[in-house]
């Protein structure tokens, strides 16, 4: 019997009743006395200089109560870049400013360098549209191509950055001389260029924010889409607008969705509180979807030649990468972590390679910054990886499942120290490319292709192992790598009076589930039912200073300082428990919701335990404070390392070109699972992410920096006929080493080992197809591509 | 969006008269019109709708073929064309998603003319005729060129009449994103001949692929089109494929429709 309470419950999600029922709160959905609407003034041109922002019409113009230009902001702090990255020559990145309103020089297309709040929405919109008709900004030439931006010194995103050039990143530099002989002696080498496509995040809930301000207490509040509100506030706070930390609470309601988007601070929540101050009334603003398209952080946009040596029977020897990575036209919170330390210690997958060099140079460009998307770099490094090695099997006509096992780990090499910088606490590569070949009925192939073919298509399998580093991060290991912040997480366990319980946690759910599964967690550990714990996210003035929300981190970081907080609530318990029963503290022990006597029928339930520390009548107040309330904060060890198995068959429509994704297969090892029912939508939505960026998803802006992609009518997001039914398993457990649970992520697997697995099915399907001449095709790996690549 | 006026007259005659003003805009289904005004586009001082008129809507036969209310959803047509005409109604079918099919109508369509829209290539495939409040227009001179109509200032459409064919399908290859044919291929056989027509592809709009009709009037299968090709010159070329691409694709999906149509 499944378990139907606790830990390992497929529960469905309690969130669910209010999302699917209207009845979620969003920023959009609050409506606050008093309140005025901001709208931005956004360029419409990719690069230019402002010469003049004329304001006076429009602060003129009925119902606007204010206007904001660049040079109000001037002085502030800039939203600084979260990890410092030095060059291979030892010298710092280069981090230009990032400025609330831009001045000066506008950078992208939707680049904001003034604003209007107004008492409607709409004579807001008017007056930011006459403040457009009203500056002059000299439109100076685009800067779009990463190769060109790099290679013409005269044309600058950044006036002070000559080479458009952030940083130029070895890693790791010492070994990079043995890399290259490795590579040089190696019997067979394999090449591969190959893009990393751009994309749009396209949360469903567009950002949106509101800022307060009480001129009575000198308090603010930012209500806003956010992954993590503690970071928000610091970075408000502390870099940007010099609010002190306690005069700030930022709330971060019901979020939907953000992929990374809403991990950052973008400078319409610094002006919504600015406008919010001097006006004394709430300032709201919701991003359009077109402000999405433009502004919202993209995700990947790498341009990568890969290089891979080996012998003539498929033993991986070296592996050689020169990147290109575009950051857009600022440096977003992380966007310098994405391609380099996300990326590059993410290149010798789940082999033995011994070799393995990562260059990564990342490049200012005129577009909307690019910042990490789930996955983050692990999805670049892995399509990288597991394309260049389908190609070396086709190259010496090698058995991509047998080339796969020979270079896998095994499970008595762990823990095993990569040649990139990480350490494999534990794994069993093998037993999910077993478990997914079995899935996927690997030795029928034939006879579905022959299927396939009887309706006029080619049929193709592909195969991707990837392995990934998530539960983001340990604090000491970032720093050395160019961290500015740590990344432990924190939780409050707060039992009542009554027994029920409210948990505080750092993380924020904006779609994970957490309120039912960190209730498991907790109801598993005291042997109380779920319906007694609550958990309260996403408002700093109620959690503990946590870190957020991303790099599929909540469980394994916030979920471990949440059970360690527990764990105090329980030797608490114990304390009060000895005291009552008239027993020694040793003897008691806590099982089901009980606290007893060992070896006698003494006990006292949980609950009458938690009354006793609020109504302490008798109670050892001499020893121990009244109360029974818990905090922890919990550092990570290490990484957690999540990998698995994904083989993904492919029917390809020779006339059309057009792919569709037959049958997903798809291993994984998250180590323990908490709510299988979460992780399998959490592997859905990662697999769809997957397939809509192998087969659909592109971002695409013309020579002059405008984004061709910035509708629905041109960005073409997965939909439902657009995957397969997923079969999914997570029976192929090795629990993570240093976490109590023994978890580790799964929220971006699904996104990072799904794209080759596509991939190298359609390269094998035109291969059996007879159209052997196609090596390769870049995503997305559209109709027209594939059409093209057959018929080229 | 800016402030507008709306009507919305009860007949074919009020609505005439409420678009004779200054600044006023016909309002079908709004498919096209509303987000052009969302984004502001489009201003338009005054929107008429002609949704509230009864002799614009439904779908029955008559004089000539199955008569379809110029205001009538996709939708409706979708379920009560199947009867009579059931690729046309398969089309009907096949546009957008259900929110679309709710609002969006046959007029609208075929008004706004949209280069890759469903509609008009089984207008002119069918050789349809289009009623108007003033006339009747034969589709192959109703369409002349990209968003551009026979219509005259203060003329809208008020119904399309369909001749039934013996035999017909639409196939279309949906743009990824919008769902719009990135190209769709209608064909419809008559006792006089075939008649191919194509949408999504060209450069002009709807147009009809006349070497296919007359190798498909002789023999009306695929492998009649074997000898044929397409020349890309005159394809729209853009973000989702190339001339020579679509070229490809009125081809292919022509054979498929054949197929199809059995």
């Amino acid at each position: 019997m499944p378990k139907d309470h606790g830990i390992g419950a497929s529960l469905k999600r309690r969130e669910d009743v209010r999302f699917l029922t209207g009845r979620g709160v969003y920023t959009d959905d609050m409506a606050l006395h008093g309140q005025t609407y901001a709208v931005f003034v956004r360029s419409t041109v990719a690069h230019g200089r402002i010469k003049s922002v004329n304001t006076a019409k429009a602060a003129a113009m009925p119902g606007v109560l204010a206007v904001f230009t660049g040079e109000d902001f001037k002085d502030v702090g800039g939203n600084p870049a979260g990890w410092l990255i030095n060059s291979r020559d030892g010298t710092p990145m280069r981090e230009p400013k990032r400025p609330v309103l831009a001045h000066g020089k506008v950078r992208h297309v939707g680049d904001a360098y003034a604003a209007v709040v107004a008492e409607t929405y709409a004579q807001a919109k008017d007056a930011a549209q006459q403040i457009a008709d009203d500056s002059v900004i000299e439109e100076l030439p685009a800067i779009v191509d990463m190769k060109a931006a790099v290679a013409d010194a005269s044309n600058r995103v950044h006036d002070e950055i000559p080479d458009n050039l952030c940083f130029d990143w070895g890693w790791i530099e010492d070994n990079r001389a043995a890399v290259d002989a490795a590579m040089q002696a190696a019997p067979h080498k394999v090449t591969l260029e190959l893009v990393n496509n751009r994309l749009v995040p396209n949360a469903m809930e567009p950002r949106a924010s509101i800022g307060e301000y009480n001129p009575g207490t000198g308090d603010y509040k930012l209500t806003t889409t956010s992954q993590n509100p503690h970071l928000t506030r610091l970075l408000v706070a502390a870099f940007v607008l010099g609010i002190p930390e306690n005069k700030l609470t930022v709330v971060a309601p019901d979020v939907g969705g953000g992929f990374g988007s809403k991990i950052y601070h973008y400078g319409e929540e610094a002006l919504v509180l600015a406008a919010a101050k001097k006006l004394a009334r709430p300032v709201r603003w919701t991003a359009e979807r077109s402000e999405s398209f433009l502004t919202d952080a993209h995700g990947r946009d790498h341009v990568t030649k890969i290089e891979l040596g080996c012998t003539k029977d498929g033993q991986i020897l070296a592996i050689r990468t020169e990147t290109l990575a575009n950051v857009g036209a600022y440096l977003s919170n992380f966007s310098t972590a994405t391609p380099t330390f996300l990326h590059g210690t993410l290149m010798a997958g789940p082999y033995k390679v011994p070799h393995v060099y990562v260059n990564v140079k990342t490049v200012f460009t005129n577009t909307a910054p690019v910042d990490a998307y789930r996955g983050a770099g692990r999805p670049e490094a892995t399509y990288s990886l597991e394309r260049i090695i389908d190609k070396m099997c086709r190259e010496l006509n090698l058995d991509p499942f047998e080339v796969r096992r020979k270079n896998l780990l095994t499970p008595d090499q762990f823990p095993y120290t990569t040649p990139v910088g990480l350490v494999y606490d534990t794994g069993n590569y093998q037993a999910t490319l077993d478990k997914a070949m079995a899935m996927a009925d690997v030795s029928g192939f034939a006879k579905r292709a022959a299927e396939s073919k009887a309706r006029g298509k080619l049929r193709g399998m592909g195969l991707s192992t990837w392995i990934e580093a998530c539960g983001i991060a340990p604090s000491h290991l970032v720093g050395i790598l160019g961290s500015r912040v740590g990344l432990y997480d924190a939780a409050t366990v707060r039992v009542n009076a009554t027994g029920n319980i409210s948990v505080m946690t750092g993380a924020h759910s904006h779609g994970q589930g957490h309120e039912t599964v960190f209730a498991q967690i907790v109801a598993e550990k005291l042997g109380i039912p779920e319906s007694s714990v609550e958990i309260v996210h996403g408002d700093t003035s109620k959690i503990p200073f946590g870190m957020g929300s991303y790099g599929s981190r909540s469980l394994a970081v916030c979920g471990t300082a949440m059970t360690k907080a527990v764990d105090k609530i329980i030797a608490k318990g114990k304390k009060i428990a000895a005291h009552m029963l008239e027993a020694s503290e040793g003897d008691i022990t806590f099982e089901d919701g009980k606290f007893q006597v060992a070896g006698t029928d003494k006990a006292k339930t949980f609950g009458e335990i938690a009354f006793s520390a609020y109504v302490p009548h008798n109670y050892p107040l001499e020893t121990l404070e009244p109360g029974l309330e818990e905090t922890a904060f919990y550092d990570p060890a290490n990484f957690t390392y999540p990998a698995g198995a994904y083989i993904c068959e492919v029917e390809v429509d020779e006339g059309t070109g057009k792919v569709d994704v037959v049958a997903f297969h798809c291993a994984d090892d998250f180590g323990n699972v908490m709510n299988p029912l979460i992780v399998e939508g959490q592997v859905h939505g990662g697999v769809g992410q997957g397939i809509g960026q192998a087969l659909l998803e592109f971002t695409t802006y013309d020579e002059n920096g405008q984004l061709l992609t910035g509708s629905y009518m041109d960005y073409p997001m997965p939909r439902a006929e657009d995957v397969p039914f997923y079969n999914v398993d997570y029976s192929c457990q090795t629990p993570c080493t240093h976490n109590p649970l023994g978890v580790k992520g799964c929220g971006e697997a699904g996104a990072i080992g799904s794209p080759p697995a596509v991939v190298n099915a359609v390269i094998d399907a035109l291969h059996r197809g007879g159209h052997t001449h196609v090596k390769h095709i870049d995503m997305p790996v559209s109709p027209s591509r594939v059409w093209s690549a057959i018929n080229g | 969006m800016h402030n507008f006026d709306f009507a919305k007259p009860s007949t074919i005659a009020e609505a005439a008269k409420a678009l004779a003003a200054d600044g006023a805009q016909a309002l079908s289904g709004g498919q096209t019109l509303i987000p052009t005004m969302k984004q502001r586009l489009a201003a338009p001082g005054v929107l008429v709708s002609l949704t509230g008129i009864a002799e614009m809507q439904g779908v029955c036969m008559g004089d000539g073929g199955l008569h379809i209310g110029a205001a009538t959803p996709h939708a409706v047509v979708a379920k009560e064309a199947k009867a009579h005409y059931p690729a046309l109604a398969a089309l009907a079918g096949g546009i957008g998603d259900p929110a679309v099919r709710s609002r969006g109508t046959i007029g609208g369509s075929i008004a706004n003319n949209d280069p890759a829209a469903c509609y008009p290539s089984a207008v002119l495939a069918s050789g349809a005729t289009v009623v108007t409040n003033k006339r009747k227009i034969a589709a192959d001179d109703y369409f002349q060129g990209l968003f551009t109509t026979a219509l005259e200032e203060g003329e809208f459409v008020t119904s399309v009449i369909f001749p039934i064919p013996s035999s017909a399908a639409y196939v279309k290859f949906n743009q990824p994103a919008s769902r719009f044919a990135l190209t769709g291929v209608f064909v419809a056989k008559y006792a006089d001949g075939v008649r191919v027509a194509v949408t999504g592809a060209g450069n002009d709009g709807v147009f009809r692929w006349k070497e296919a009709e007359a190798a498909l009037s002789g023999n009306f299968s695929a492998d009649a089109l074997s000898g044929l090709t397409v020349d890309p010159d005159g394809m729209i070329a853009d973000l989702h494929g190339s001339a020579a691409y679509r070229a490809n694709l009125v081809k292919v999906l022509t054979g498929r429709a054949v197929t199809a149509a059995g």
